[in-house]
């Protein structure tokens, strides 16, 4: 039987199996809009603004490892669509985007609502296709959710035309599809791996680096037993926590510009390091050079080729998937007699344990005014640490990623790479649409959260219990914090005057409001928002002291031992 | 360093921007690049002649490796291979310019493909030293226009890049 280009879009998405398409309807998707109309397998989850049906779709994929699937139309779909993908793209999350075109024949004329949607996102995609042809439209859709989910994984575009989602062709759905320039090496080189196993069983002041890396592969159980193991230091990136329980003797906390103190000491006096789905990028090792100082030998497992050797020069590279490098290391370890030095390893520990004992973190809670970490740190408590919790990008997500122990992976779900302002929100409606019935908190701050607010409605229209935590300091907060370090403490531009009574917004659009402005109001707050508005939207706007800053931190340019810790009155 | 890279790739549209928007997103520097269909139609074939530090090299083999539509990459300049250049030159031959510039287009084998009384266009094919050096060598005032394709490579001997 012939089918429409639309309906074998849909047909495409059904066999693979896709539940949620998020997206915004406009004249060149008409077609495909239609063909949803007349199906109820995929449900469609309209949102506001076309950068937020991305986003949604991002987190959708970020919180269950499925392929996010949105769909938007041409011209200001796809360039509102562009945040979306190019976040998604520097955090390599599988997606597949479906933009409409105008009508082939319009192609290149300036018509209506016309981008070069290809030329546009081609800096921001993992590959993108344009469909001229409904007779390559199923197929084209098969590489798209192969592109997407396999290697290492990203954004993947297929714009079609208006007049192919109208041309009628056979559907038939290929079973597998191979690309011949597309081989993505998944087994690591065992010869690497005896090497890299050598090498960990020798050092003396070990490391244990992970990543994103870890996580996109569900390599969380192998990279604890490898850990346990081995018995070594591990720290986790922005986008790996999770992937080895915060809460636990071993792991060190997130390192980098705002990492522990204890894990950026280990991370720069290291002798053997391992990085596991991780890139070193500005913000993880700081200046390249001044972490060359320290010699030591490092080991990097990843997907990505291009990632190895890309910023720190590597000893022992080793490329394929996490989880298949990590089961074979972890085989070859149970086959060495060999043990690790344990008289080595106790003097590392203690040299660690002493950095540990400067407690980096610690902030004080006065009587008064309330201070975002605090509001983290009882978050964590009221939720059971049990909560999905995205953040916007700021000081809120970096107290979020410090406060919140996160034991689970796919748990913390934030822009990482991009640091895209406004994801959050959108984030937490992806998360919740992925994990129906999972406790879903939002930790923003007033500035990002204004940039997708817009989702409260669609927030309502899909019953979406979203807790939302505002930490308003009534400043853009990291850009005050820099220009207090850095530029002489003038603060250009980043007080937010005007704000609107959040409270007021959040019922407007239907859902529950509350301001918080005292330190021994913010948990029986949390309670209420929790447990009486459990079903509820509830939008908590925490009033917090606005001289808060993100401690300890490495400015930019500098060495991971060159941190500045908390200033003295407040340690 | 100068290097030579040469790319198979998908004979598809689109293709030559992904290699030519890498080079310039990443900020890698392109001296010239050349690309044409092989006897295969489905793929082509571009040399790109780039410069840089061996770590800058490496990562532009591996970002270009990692592009779907690149198929092959390799290095020439890692080991011992061809290259040449096409250059034509319209000069001015009038007078006694005119048995001059014959006289130097036969020292560097080039060959007059088109003549007019006022005018030669000249073709010369070498590697890119040999071309600079002919333009060295005419008198610079009688050089009308010029045009180069940028250099193609080849490996010596059994250095086969095909699929």
């Amino acid at each position: 039987m012939q089918l429409t280009g639309a309906e074998i879009l849909v047909r495409c998405l059904q066999e693979e199996k896709v539940e949620y398409v998020f997206g915004y309807p406009g004249g060149a998707v008409l077609h495909i809009y239609d063909a949803l109309f007349k199906q109820d397998t995929i449900k469609h989850v309209l949102v506001r603004h076309e950068q937020a049906a991305v986003h949604a779709a991002d987190a959708f994929s970020r919180s269950s490892n499925r392929v996010g699937v949105c769909l938007v139309t041409s011209g200001p779909g796809v360039t509102n669509a562009v945040t979306g993908i190019a976040t998604a793209h520097m955090d390599s999350i599988p997606l597949v985007v479906i933009t409409g075109q105008v009508p082939t024949a319009a192609i290149g004329l300036d018509a209506f609502q016309e981008c070069d949607t290809v030329g546009i996102t081609r800096p921001c995609v993992k590959h993108n296709f344009l469909v001229r042809d409904v007779k390559d439209l199923a197929e084209t859709i098969k590489k798209a959710f192969y592109l997407a989910n396999t290697g290492r994984p990203g954004p993947v575009l297929v714009d079609i035309p208006k007049d192919v989602s109208a041309q009628l062709c056979e559907f038939h759905y290929p079973k597998t599809v191979s690309i011949r320039s597309y081989n993505p090496v998944v087994k690591g080189h065992s010869g690497q791996i005896k090497k890299a196993v050598q090498l960990l069983l020798e050092a003396k002041r070990p490391m244990i680096y992970s990543g994103g890396g870890t996580i996109l592969s569900d390599a969380d159980q192998q990279l604890i037993k490898l850990t346990r193991k081995l018995g070594f230091p591990i720290t986790q990136t922005l986008m790996g926590l999770g992937a080895y329980p915060a809460p636990d003797r071993q792991n060190l906390g997130m390192l980098g510009m705002h990492g522990t103190f204890e894990a950026n000491m280990a991370m720069q006096n290291c002798d053997v390091l391992l990085a596991v789905g991780a890139r070193f990028d500005d913000r993880v090792i700081g200046n390249p050079e001044h972490f060359a100082q320290n010699a030591r030998k490092i080991i990097h497992i990843d997907i990505d080729p291009s990632s190895i050797s890309k910023r720190v020069r590597v000893d022992v590279p080793i490329v394929g998937s996490v989880p298949n490098v990590l089961e074979d290391m972890i085989k070859q370890l149970e086959a060495d007699t060999t043990k690790p030095d344990a008289k080595a390893l106790a003097s590392w520990w203690k040299q660690i344990d002493e950095w540990r004992g400067k407690d980096s973190l610690k902030y004080t809670q006065s009587k008064d005014l309330i201070m975002p970490q605090y509001v983290v740190e009882k978050l964590y408590e009221v939720t059971g640490g049990d909560a999905f919790v995205t953040s916007d990008v700021g000081q809120h997500q970096m107290f979020a990623a410090q406060f919140y122990k996160f034991d689970k992976p796919r748990r913390w779900i934030n822009s990482g790479g991009l640091g895209t302002m406004g994801v959050g929100l959108p984030y937490a409606m992806g998360v919740r649409f992925a994990n129906p019935k999972a406790t879903v908190a939002c930790v923003t701050g007033e500035a990002s959260i204004q940039m997708c607010i817009q989702e409260l409605s669609t927030c309502k229209q899909y019953n979406l219990p979203i807790k939302i935590v505002n930490l308003n300091n009534r400043y853009l907060g990291m850009v005050r914090q820099w220009q207090e370090m850095f530029h002489g403490d003038r603060h250009s531009e980043s007080y937010l005057d005007s704000l609107p009574d959040f409270v007021k917004l959040a019922e407007a659009y239907g859902h529950v409001g509350m301001r918080i402005d005292r330190p021994a109001d913010v948990e029986p707050a949390l309670r209420e928002a929790f447990t009486k508005h459990k079903n509820d939207l509830v939008f908590m706007d925490f009033i917090t002291d606005q001289t808060a800053n993100v401690y300890p931190m490495i400015a930019a340019g500098k060495g991971l031992s060159e941190m500045i810790l908390a200033e003295v009155e407040d340690l | 360093m100068r290097h030579i890279i040469s790319i198979l790739l998908e004979n598809e549209a689109g293709a030559l921007s992904r290699v030519s928007g890498l080079f310039s997103a990443r900020g890698y520097n392109i001296e010239s690049l050349t690309v044409a269909p092989t006897e295969d139609p489905s793929m082509s074939r571009m040399t790109i002649v780039t410069s840089g530090s061996d770590e800058v090299v490496e990562q532009i083999t591996k970002q270009l490796n990692k592009l779907v539509d690149v198929v092959k990459v390799a290095d020439l300049s890692e080991a011992s291979h061809i290259e040449r250049e096409l250059m034509l030159v319209k000069v001015r031959a009038t007078g006694k310019d005119r048995e001059e510039m014959k006289r130097i287009s036969d020292i560097f084998r080039g060959r007059i493909i088109d003549v007019t009384d006022s005018a030669y266009v000249i073709e010369l094919t070498g590697n890119s030293a040999k071309l600079d050096a002919f333009i060295e060598a005419i008198d610079k005032v009688l050089i009308l226009e010029t045009v180069r394709t940028g250099v193609s490579g080849i490996g010596r001997g059994d250095r086969i890049l095909k699929i």
